[in-house]
């Protein structure tokens, strides 16, 4: 199949006109807004009886020697490593087993995108319930298999992997449907020649369907990295960041800082730095990936 | 033509009376209230503010039920940056210097003209007005206060031959009569534990139970020092490390505040140290008897207060400020804090509450509601400083630390000051 | 024909994979619903004997104004997702099909808007719609989420593996730009336009910061944040009206996902030029 972008219609008027309403709302709601957040960066806090400075890199330099900024960065690292292979991994994995016909497939379809369509914040109190130290489900596991409770939301050793478990639950059905989708839009006849050819099923998959599903894996990565720093409204219920740190993740510490504190500018300043980041790995990868993606 | 004059001037009279007898437009005035007790609670404000109303005719309330605290507060100083913030707010306590360094409220002396008026002012209990006062002035009068105390299974103290109805008196006595209530199986798995304490979110305000019992002062009265690692605060915090560590009578690791009265209720834990605000949830649900008493003593009896004050906001008009104060003295007045008192189970604020017949009779039936009050006198104010949330961070994180045993108190407690002078550096003038 | 040598071993290992899978992946909501459908002391044990209660559904109701909770999250999703579709349909499909001066900028521009989380703009946002004159209103908390860049990503991948052997055949029969828009791109889209749906439903329906700051009254309030009334502190969490109020809440959804699974099979099934 030959790159027919070269077809793509040459015109301004059109393409800016069909742009235009949500480049309007987008540009309200998150580019002026987000423009105002940059310089109030750059500003310090106006409080009673002092107006806000101009202080340019101050808050900058303060989150160099924060020690729970690094510490929350850090977090955030590991609980990305932790939940991106694992919720795209499991998401193909389901959207395999679901495309095909098997008895049940509707219940267990439904049980596996059911965490997605639930609050965040309620199922964050069904998890607490679960890791719960004497009466939770999981320590009634433990203790069926003969090992000792554990305080998994209470000890720094084990609470950022108990969130983490909880991300991975959470999402990996939201990115079956988008594989979903895309399997079922794969042409028929690909399998029927991949049959005729003897092919076996690992080989196919690794060689013919991974491959097409690429479009939709680089939607799904992109997604799944900012998620991974846009999920912490199960911290905001089951741990608050601690014990001492140990799940603080940074988008909660930049919501702690500017509506606990009220240290308005230096959440701004994290805010950038934030974007900085995500903006600097989502693009990358979109930059990389979408050369190489075949598109029809 | 005299006659045409005289209806003329008669129907012009009519008119200018009508127009005299018109009330004046009315003052609407927006409160935010919280719930940290839940549910059919927002019914009972509801009854307050309509009754408030129909005693002030020209002033309409718009009550907004606005989360619980942290989202309250949350809520209300995003609206006051934006130019449109409520008129009165019920905040926790100790977020007075919080709401004063963000120049959102206004002091009560403001308003405070009558002499009836003073009375009110002065009629609040001493040990409730800590955290509101600042530079001489008053800014959150108590509304929905409480107190820690302790929690006991009568059930249990009498499986564990104790007396039913003498809790611990002291921390030997916790140590002691914890020993004797922690119940193992047969496979050394602990099925029910002498103790439980919260160490989740507000950790800080149980550590000053030990803290005030053991005579440490955290801060000073304007908020712009702390002291975290004196000997008696650490010695304080190493006592509720042991608990769990070293004479094992309470479950170690953090222990979620929320989840500590389902333990209790559920038997898993024989005393518990909570909020008196949980009264009404384990009398409700407790199928065992109970008893409720004041923390126990080390040099002194103590707890830290604790709850919500209510607050006027200052950026309103002069007739919505008018307003704000009726409807704030009205809302903390002796009938009405009774009122709220019983239906909640918090403390009410002034005495002349407690003296109504209404209080009198529901100390009677019910005298676990009046250990909190017994307990003020013994009572420090709620951990506050300037830049507060941080403050209480740094020493949540010190307690977090040593009840983990990643780091000794004292080192943790050392930490916790030096970050914690650190924060406070610019407030110092 | 399927590919490679399939034993029934192995469909059957499949099978009780995907099965074991699901039951691990339903337990939450499972323990759930055990918990919100007893009372509270029976609700940490798994007695199979304990007495089945509507009790704690009934407090849940009663505590506050749900159905027109429930009115006021079903009018905001239905309006986010009228204008978010459109919106992001004609954007996804600028951006797909045509080339104009600056596109690439502006693409890289919408990507950023996916990291820029709407609730650290949240004091921002609260300032706009006070000049606009909407706080307390659905509109309000629906407007900062009309322009999406979830959704003009999604629908630019949709557009762009869209065989354009299509778009010519549509343009020899003489269709124009919306034309095959309407009647070649969105028709074949259908299976993701459900999945944008569905996620956007969910999302909108559970979200809770930005409705909590922008709301005041029931009028416009949303479930989530008159849910919240039973999560706070003081009192000790209660979890069979926890549980009980979570379901209640997300009990339309579920069942809207059961009903709209089958729609789901059927439009994949008519889908497609097979």
């Amino acid at each position: 199949m030959t790159d027919r972008s070269s077809d793509d219609v040459q015109s301004p008027w059109v393409g800016w006109a069909l742009f235009l309403p949500a480049a309007a709302f987008l540009a309200a709601f998150t580019y002026y807004p987000a423009i105002a957040t940059l310089i109030e960066s750059l500003f310090s806090n106006a409080k009673a009886g002092r107006a806000a400075r101009f202080v340019g890199l101050d808050n900058y330099a303060a989150m160099i020697d924060d020690p729970i900024f690094w510490n929350a960065l850090a977090n955030n690292a590991w609980f990305a490593l932790g939940t991106i292979p694992a919720s795209i991994g499991l998401a193909i994995g389901m959207a395999l087993l679901v495309n095909r016909a098997l008895p049940g497939r509707a219940l267990v379809r439904m049980s596996y995108f059911a965490p997605t369509i639930l609050a965040m914040v309620a199922v964050a109190n069904i998890w607490l319930f679960i890791f719960a130290p004497q009466i939770g489900l999981l320590n009634m596991a433990t203790a069926w298999l003969g090992l000792a409770p554990h305080n998994w939301l209470g000890q720094p050793s084990t609470a950022l992997a108990s969130v983490t478990a909880v991300a991975i639950w959470k999402e990996a059905g939201f990115f079956m449907i988008f594989y979903l989708a895309a399997l079922q839009n794969m042409p028929a006849n690909l399998a029927e020649a991949a049959a005729i050819e003897g092919a076996s099923r690992w080989y196919y998959f690794w060689k013919v369907t991974f491959p097409l599903l690429m479009p939709t894996t680089l939607f799904v990565l992109v997604n799944a990295v900012v998620n991974a720093f846009r999920l912490v409204d199960h911290i905001i219920v089951m741990t608050k960041g601690g014990p001492d740190n140990a799940s603080m993740l940074l988008l909660y510490y930049i919501y702690e800082v500017g509506f606990k504190y009220w240290d308005t500018s230096y959440a701004a300043a994290m805010s950038m730095v934030l974007l900085a980041i995500l903006g600097a790995v989502a693009i990358g990868q979109f930059l990389i990936l979408d050369r190489r993606t075949h598109y029809r | 033509m005299k006659h045409k004059a005289m209806r003329l001037l008669m129907a012009v009279a009519a008119f200018a009376a009508a127009m005299a007898a018109l009330p004046a437009r009315a003052v609407e005035i927006s409160f935010y209230y919280p719930i940290a007790v839940s549910g059919p609670l927002t019914k009972i404000i509801e009854g307050m503010v309509a009754d408030f109303e129909k005693a002030n005719p020209g002033i309409t309330v718009k009550p907004i039920y606005s989360g619980n605290y942290g989202e309250t507060l949350a809520k209300a100083l995003t609206a006051n940056k934006s130019g449109q913030p409520p008129q009165v707010a019920v905040l926790v306590a100790s977020d007075a210097l919080t709401v004063i360094d963000e120049d959102a409220v206004a002091p009560m002396e403001n308003f405070v003209k009558t002499a009836d008026d003073k009375a009110w002012l002065d009629g609040f209990f001493p040990a409730l007005m800590m955290n509101g006062r600042y530079e001489g002035k008053t800014y959150g009068v108590p509304f929905q206060r409480s107190t820690q105390v302790m929690y006991w299974n009568k059930a249990a103290f009498k499986e564990a031959g104790l007396d039913p109805n003498r809790p611990p008196a002291n921390w030997d006595e916790l140590v002691e009569y914890g020993k004797k209530l922690t119940v193992k199986d047969a496979s050394g798995k602990v099925t029910r534990w002498g103790l439980i304490i919260p160490s989740g979110v507000t950790s800080h305000w149980f550590l000053q139970g030990f803290t005030t019992q053991n005579r440490a002062k955290l801060t000073n009265d304007s908020g712009t020092e702390t002291y975290l690692n004196t000997p008696e605060a650490i010695e304080a915090l190493q006592f509720w490390v042991d608990l769990s560590r070293k004479y094992q009578v309470m479950q170690p690791g953090i222990i979620d505040t929320g989840a500590a009265p389902n333990e209790f209720i559920d038997g898993r834990a024989a005393i518990m140290f909570h909020s008196t605000g949980n009264l009404t949830n384990v009398k409700n649900n407790a199928k065992f008897d109970f008893g409720v008493a004041m923390l126990p003593e080390r040099k002194q009896r103590g707890s830290a207060t604790g709850g919500g004050s209510i607050y006027i906001f200052k950026k309103s008009t002069p007739e919505q400020l008018d307003a704000s104060f009726k409807f704030v003295k009205w809302m903390t007045s002796a009938e009405q804090a009774a009122r709220w008192s019983i239906g909640t189970g918090y403390v009410a604020g002034r005495q002349d509450a407690w003296n109504l017949p209404v209080m009198k009779k529901y100390a009677q039936d019910f005298p676990p509601a009046a250990v909190a009050l017994q307990q003020l006198p013994y009572c420090a104010p709620e951990f506050s400083t300037h830049d507060g949330p941080r403050t209480t961070k740094a020493l949540e994180d010190a307690i977090d630390a040593s009840i983990t045993g990643t780091k000794t108190p004292a080192k943790a407690l050392a930490d916790a000051q030096a970050e914690a002078t650190r924060i406070l550096r610019s407030y110092k003038r | 024909m399927s590919v490679g040598a399939e034993t029934t071993f192995q469909k059957v290992l499949e099978t009780a994979a995907a099965w074991m899978l699901g039951v691990l992946w339903a337990l939450p909501l499972l323990y759930a619903a055990w918990a919100a459908f007893h009372l509270a002391g029976d609700s940490t044990r798994f007695d199979l004997a304990a007495p089945l209660t509507w009790k704690n559904f009934a407090y849940v109701w009663a505590a506050a104004p749900f159905p027109r909770y429930f009115l006021n999250t079903f009018l905001l999703v239905t309006l986010i997702i009228i204008v978010q579709f459109t919106l992001s349909t004609l954007a996804g499909y600028a951006f797909a099909r045509f080339r104009w001066p600056g596109r690439n900028v502006m693409f890289v521009l919408v990507l950023l808007q996916l990291m820029i989380m709407p609730d650290v703009l949240i004091v921002e946002n609260y300032g706009t719609m006070a000049k606009l004159g909407l706080v307390d209103t659905i509109v309000a908390i629906g407007m900062p989420y009309f322009g999406s860049a979830f959704g003009i990503f999604l629908m630019r991948q949709t557009f762009k593996s869209i065989p354009r052997e299509l778009d010519d055949a549509a343009r020899i029969e003489g269709a124009g730009t919306m034309l095959t828009l309407l009647k070649v791109y969105v028709p074949l889209a259908k299976p993701v336009y459900l999945a944008y749906g569905l996620v956007s439903v969910s999302y909108h329906w559970n979200n809770f910061l930005w409705p909590l700051i922008v709301t005041n009254s029931v009028t416009s309030r949303p479930l989530t944040v008159g849910l919240q009334i039973f999560s706070s502190g003081d009192q000790g969490i209660d979890w069979s009206i926890i549980t009980a109020a979570t379901l209640l809440s997300a009990g339309p959804l579920l069942v809207a996902f059961l009903l709209f699974q089958r729609q789901f099979v059927q439009s994949f099934l008519r889908a497609g030029i097979r």
